[in-house]
């Protein structure tokens, strides 16, 4: 059907398109109180939730710290801590914005944001959780001692030591009163390196060192919270908590609350391959979600998925008064 | 210093209300300008009906009010925890119950607004020009995940600490975590209690107003079953219904009828 010459300058005309374009409504009109109705919908809405928290309450699970992770598990805490000495922990090897250890940023079809955008964080795992903490124990000369011979030593022998202190630590325990205890082994300065260290986190002092290393008021936990998720500990109570990756973390909730329910479809993509195993996993999620977002948004401008909700025909139960009354009435 | 004169002083008389609207010369102000198309697009009765069209009549409807409650409990709720602080609702009991009414006024924001999404969808609402409605709807569904994303990762626990630490590789990923980063509590709080918040009613905002400017999307015709096809249209070829629509037609059909009542319906 050629569309007909406009009427005037400023109108065209185009072929009617179901879905996209409607009938003008000629029908009845019926008596709507708007305010009425949000009032109604305002006292319901309060009421349900009132009713929700008085039954329900809400959940919240006490955090964790350096020093309830390093008492509750000394061997955990001292296996993390020399990783992030010897720089092979999760943090140490993240790339950016943390730090830029080559190959490790994401990337899809070549294309790598993160890289780009380099470090914006910059985390020195070394000297930020193992070194600089301790240096602020000027009263303790033999840890500094400890911490000047392996500053001093060459990168070589500061690797022999935190791989024989790696090695032992595997096989530690912990005496009667939870202290962590080191087969002795050849790991010359790492061991009261990574022994005062974890005296220090079981006191709490470590916690405070963490977050005020550059300014007394402090709202960033960027560098304690990283330290925690290096370790297993965190990892272990989200298990038990079915928070954890494979269990559809993001979208549950501690306890048996319900969470974010509406982030199923970002967590589903973690939960099927290649998005499951692949090193750019993440970066592939956020790139389908981006797409779908994108056209869950202009689908009135795509063809085929507009035209969905037509051919479904759900709309015939919405409106199923309408056609009721359309039958006993066909318009003209 | 002032003298007493004893002579008593006429207040300046006020114009009236209405003065500029009688004086041509003003007609050109800008501020008289926007109060005219603001008026034209959004007359009272449009603005705050008391008529909709008979086809309104499904409970899917009330899903759009009830979200813009929810939302209203949801910014009222917030309101009280931020006057007292981040803190509170950990050591308070009133303030536990509190953040008991936030985080299930959330879980009721999201439970509606995503069945009134679905039934907009099914509806397909952006028929008639209003696909600035269904884009804003979308949009502050998204922005409103990212509020409560920013919500959860506020609550200084267990939860805030896991969801932060596995959340920093997806937003790493794609590099927005060099401006956004999830592990700092301060700037995370103040995303969910400024920045997304002013977003999404301002989303919101737009977006029922839209709604009152297009009002709600008509029937799909069903020429097929009952009757003949109206007036001006005639069948394609393909079987679907032809018609020489002007552009502005469907702006007629949606702005305005003869009776004074918008023609394509008023909820929100």
């Amino acid at each position: 059907m050629s569309p007909v010459a406009p009427a005037h300058g400023t109108r065209r005309s185009r072929r009617f398109n179901p879905d996209r374009d409607v009938e003008e409504w000629h029908g009845r009109y019926l008596p709507y109180d708007l305010i009425k109705e949000v009032t109604i919908a305002l006292v319901v809405v309060v009421i349900l939730v009132v009713g929700l928290a008085v039954v329900f309450s809400s959940p919240d699970e006490k955090p964790v710290t350096v020093k309830s992770w390093s008492s509750a598990s000394p061997v955990d805490f001292a296996q993390t801590a020399i990783t992030e000495l010897d720089g092979t922990s999760g943090t140490a090897t993240y790339g950016p914005p943390y730090n830029a250890t080559p190959g490790a940023s994401q990337s899809v079809f070549g294309i790598s944001p993160e890289s780009f955008l380099g470090v914006h964080h910059p985390i020195d795992t070394a000297n930020d959780y193992v070194l600089a903490p301790l240096r602020t124990l000027p009263d303790r000369p033999d840890v500094q001692a400890a911490v000047a011979q392996y500053t001093a030593a060459p990168a070589a022998q500061q690797a022999a030591w935190t791989a024989a202190y790696e090695k032992a630590v595997a096989t530690a325990g912990t005496g009667a009163d939870g202290v962590l205890t080191v087969p002795r082994g050849d790991y010359g300065p790492v061991g009261p390196i990574i022994s005062s260290l974890t005296s220090m986190a079981r006191s709490g002092a470590l916690d405070g060192a963490l977050l005020t290393s550059r300014q007394f008021y402090g709202t960033d936990y960027t560098k304690p919270l990283l330290f925690i998720a290096d370790g297993t500990y965190l990892d272990n109570l989200a298990q038990g908590q079915h928070l954890s990756g494979d269990q559809w973390g993001m979208m549950n909730e501690t306890g048996n609350f319900p969470g974010q329910a509406w982030l199923w479809l970002y967590t589903l993509w973690y939960q099927v391959p290649p998005m499951n195993s692949s090193s750019s996993g993440d970066l592939q999620v956020w790139a389908i979600m981006m797409i779908l977002t994108l056209g869950l948004a202009l689908l009135p401008f795509i063809p085929g998925l507009r035209s969905i909700p037509r051919w479904s025909r759900v709309y015939r139960l919405i409106w199923r008064q309408h056609y009721r009354d359309l039958a006993v009435a066909p318009r003209v | 210093m002032s003298i007493d004169t004893g002579t008593p002083v006429q207040a300046p008389t006020p114009p009236p209300a209405n003065a500029s609207a009688d004086l041509p010369e003003d007609a050109a102000q800008w501020s008289a300008r926007l109060r005219r198309s603001a008026v034209k697009a959004l007359p009272p009765e449009r603005l705050m009906p008391d008529r909709q069209p008979a086809y309104v009549a499904s409970w899917i409807y009330v899903f759009g009010v009830l979200t813009v409650s929810a939302l209203a409990v949801v910014i009222a709720t917030g309101t009280v925890l931020a006057i007292m602080g981040p803190t509170w609702w950990h050591v308070s009991t009133v303030g536990l119950f509190v953040n008991s009414l936030h985080l299930w006024s959330v879980e009721v924001f999201f439970f509606t607004m995503i069945v009134h999404l679905w039934g907009k969808f099914f509806m397909a609402a952006w028929r008639g020009k209003r696909r600035a409605t269904w884009i804003t709807g979308v949009v502050s569904f998204v922005v409103s995940v990212g509020a409560a994303f920013t919500g959860y990762l506020s609550q200084q626990n267990f939860d805030s600490q896991w969801i932060s630490t596995q959340a920093k590789d997806g937003i790493n990923s794609t590099g927005a975590g060099a401006i956004f980063n999830v592990t700092n509590f301060g700037q995370m709080l103040m995303w969910h209690i400024v920045l997304l918040p002013l977003v999404v009613v301002a989303l919101v905002g737009l977006h029922v107003l839209l709604v009152r400017l297009r009002g709600v999307v008509p029937p799909f015709a069903a020429p097929d079953e009952h009757g003949p096809a109206p007036a001006g249209r005639s069948e394609g070829p393909d079987g679907i219904p032809d018609v020489v629509v002007p552009t502005d037609a469907v702006v007629v059909a949606t702005n305005g009828s003869a009776n004074g009542h918008t023609t394509n319906g008023e909820r929100a």
